[in-house]
């Protein structure tokens, strides 16, 4: 456009934040051997979910009331539940929609969190307001709320997948808030504003890639509470419809007979355990190679 | 410093304007018709409109919102629908078992969590700092309820060392009390240890870097004090104002935790709640949880300016 834009271009390039980094920064965060293991426990879980029809699994949703609370043998593997449904086969189906869950979720709190922080730091005047709308969904409990909202809702994925992603804006609107200002006084910031860019270009082209690193590892982190939330909410009572196999719907069904058949509660517990750990660990891992100043703290080394 | 303090008492009052007015909204802005939700799928219109009717739905909206505050700054909570008691009462009536439960599972978590970190940032890229961190990461990711049905299974159904579940009020006996919060406190502390240890960890590694630490350490000061007097003293505040916002996670674990153990508590008041659609329930329980949250937060804030006499405002 102008001259001014063309001192405007290179600076970016020497900003040791900005996420062209990604590509020499990703290697060595896969010489981690706890990133790795993660990497493939979800790996595993993922094609179990896309397999699961082939995964010598039955009907998850088939009565059999004469085989109720049979441990764990042959015919199955991991025991039948209280209606004499196959564990194993619901454990496998379930991985579907705690992934499904954890990646739906991550998404739109991302989304609606990423257009509040950059409106709340970019228009000075809406700042103040949004920023105290933000505190207040913070100080109210995530699990209450979601509780409150899927209970007035009534059970439905979508209604779930809404009630554990409103809790969750609140801290990737506040990220994207502080990037943005911390960005606006950058030199290059600066000098695209007096080359006369528009805002919503300046946004895009300039504040928003500095947002991505950052999102990429708080999304990480939402995707592993997400799945862990359903679990909670479905165990409340308060989850996805009964009849979808969740593990959360899974454990919650398995509690009245906990004492005789604990397997029904411990094996699913066990598939959360792992996948939420694999999840946490890729994004310890992710924020340990796209952040150079947290690399030496309080990584998963 | 006067003016710091009421400055900072008056900004938690829009914080809790915006936790009345989401409350408020969740029931008004629900898809479809709440009263009919709430009154259930076998409901007649008759109870239908009896519900909408006691909550105050066929109001208009501010008027609704004006007689709602107005009760709730009198310290009305409204009445239950399933049982007709007052929320206020129904709250103060399970308060204890939750009391309980909370502050032995802050105290038992501190005590553990604050020593640990400290250990993992003075063992700096060691086996015991990995194990510490790695443990730190599991306790994120194990659910709650998971971890309750693990230690039951152990140590109440194999061991037969403790009760399953239930609860005894301390005026009852001090070891009935005690034995019956040991694995819900270590149930719902892994998750605050993992949270505070991390903290502390980053935390007092940071200030394990500065020259103070190896001036001490040059005069001949022996380890543990310069961890303790110098380190730990100097890393507190980052650890407090963690403890303060864990309270959310506690909260959180608290519902679960009262479920799993059968503690006749605000956790189970809300379950039971949620399974009653009892809204008018729901919503002073988290209207006080809330509260809590943010009462907490202000005085961890204000106990700063005890904490670190280099905070002046």
């Amino acid at each position: 456009m102008s001259a001014l834009d063309e001192t405007a271009r290179p600076l970016p390039a020497n900003d040791p934040g900005v996420p062209r980094k990604r590509g020499r920064a990703l290697p060595p965060m896969l010489r981690h051997p706890a990133v790795l293991a993660g990497l493939a426990v979800l790996l595993l879980v993922g094609l179990a979910a896309l397999a699961a029809p082939w995964l010598w699994t039955g009907d998850p949703i088939l009565l059999r009331p004469r085989l109720r609370l049979r441990p764990p043998s042959e015919a199955a593997w991991l025991g039948t539940d209280a209606f004499g449904r196959d564990v194993w086969s619901r454990v496998v189906y379930g991985a579907r929609v705690s992934l499904a869950i954890g990646f739906a979720v991550s998404a739109v709190s991302v989304l609606v969190g990423l257009t509040i922080g950059l409106v709340a730091g970019y228009v000075r005047w809406l700042d103040a307001v949004v920023m105290r709308i933000m505190d207040g969904v913070m100080a109210i409990p995530s699990i209450l709320l979601a509780i409150a909202m899927v209970t007035l809702s009534g059970a439905g994925i979508g209604t779930v997948i809404v009630a554990i992603a409103i809790p969750e804006v609140p801290r990737v609107a506040r990220l994207v808030r502080g990037v943005v200002l911390s960005v606006r006084t950058e030199p290059y910031v600066e000098a695209a504003i007096g080359a006369g860019t528009r805002l919503p270009k300046l946004l895009v082209r300039h504040v928003l890639p500095n947002t991505i690193a950052p999102l990429i590892v708080q999304g990480t982190y939402v995707a592993a509470s997400a799945i862990l939330t359903e679990a909670i909410l479905s165990f409340l009572g308060a989850g996805i419809p009964t009849e979808v196999p969740s593990w959360g719907n899974i454990m919650a069904e398995g509690r009245q007979a906990f004492q005789i058949a604990p397997w029904v509660i411990l094996f699913p517990g066990l598939c959360v355990a792992a996948t939420v750990l694999a999840v946490n660990v890729i994004g310890d891992g992710l924020r340990d190679a796209l952040d150079p100043r947290t690399a030496r703290g309080v990584g998963v080394r | 410093m006067g003016r710091f303090i009421l400055g900072r008492l008056a900004a938690t009052l829009p914080v809790m304007g915006v936790v009345a007015v989401i409350v408020f909204l969740l029931l008004r802005l629900a898809p479809g018709d709440p009263a009919a939700i709430l009154a259930g799928d076998a409901a007649t219109p008759e109870q239908i409109a009896a519900i909408r009717a006691r909550l105050g739905l066929d109001q208009p909206m501010l008027e609704q919102f004006a007689t709602w505050i107005w009760r709730l700054v009198h310290g009305d909570l409204g009445t239950s629908i399933i049982s007709n008691q007052p929320v206020g009462r129904l709250i103060l009536d399970r308060i204890e078992p939750t009391l309980a439960l909370a502050t032995s599972t802050i105290l038992f978590a501190v005590l553990v969590a604050v020593p640990l970190g400290v250990l993992a940032a003075w063992r700096h890229g060691t086996w015991v700092d990995r194990a510490v961190m790695g443990l730190s990461v599991a306790g994120f990711s194990v659910p709650v309820f998971v971890l309750g049905y693990l230690l039951i299974f152990g140590f109440s159904m194999q061991l037969r060392w403790l009760p399953v579940q239930g609860y005894v009020s301390i005026a009852d006996g001090l070891w009935p009390f005690l034995s019956r919060l040991i694995l819900p406190t270590l149930t719902l502390s892994v998750i605050y240890i993992a949270l505070i240890a991390r903290t502390t960890r980053s935390s007092v590694l940071e200030v394990l870097g500065e020259d103070y630490i190896r001036t001490a350490r040059a005069k001949g000061v022996t380890e543990a004090r310069v961890l303790r007097r110098h380190a730990l003293r100097n890393a507190a505040i980052p650890v407090i104002s963690v403890i303060g916002l864990g309270i959310a996670l506690l909260i959180s674990g608290v519902v679960v935790t009262e479920s799993v153990f059968n503690l006749p508590g605000l956790g189970r008041l809300t379950v039971d709640a949620v399974l009653a659609r009892d809204y008018p329930v729901i919503q002073g329980v988290i209207l006080l949880f809330s509260a809590l949250y943010v009462l907490v937060n202000l005085s961890i804030d204000l106990s700063y300016l005890l904490f670190d006499p280099r905070i002046r405002y």
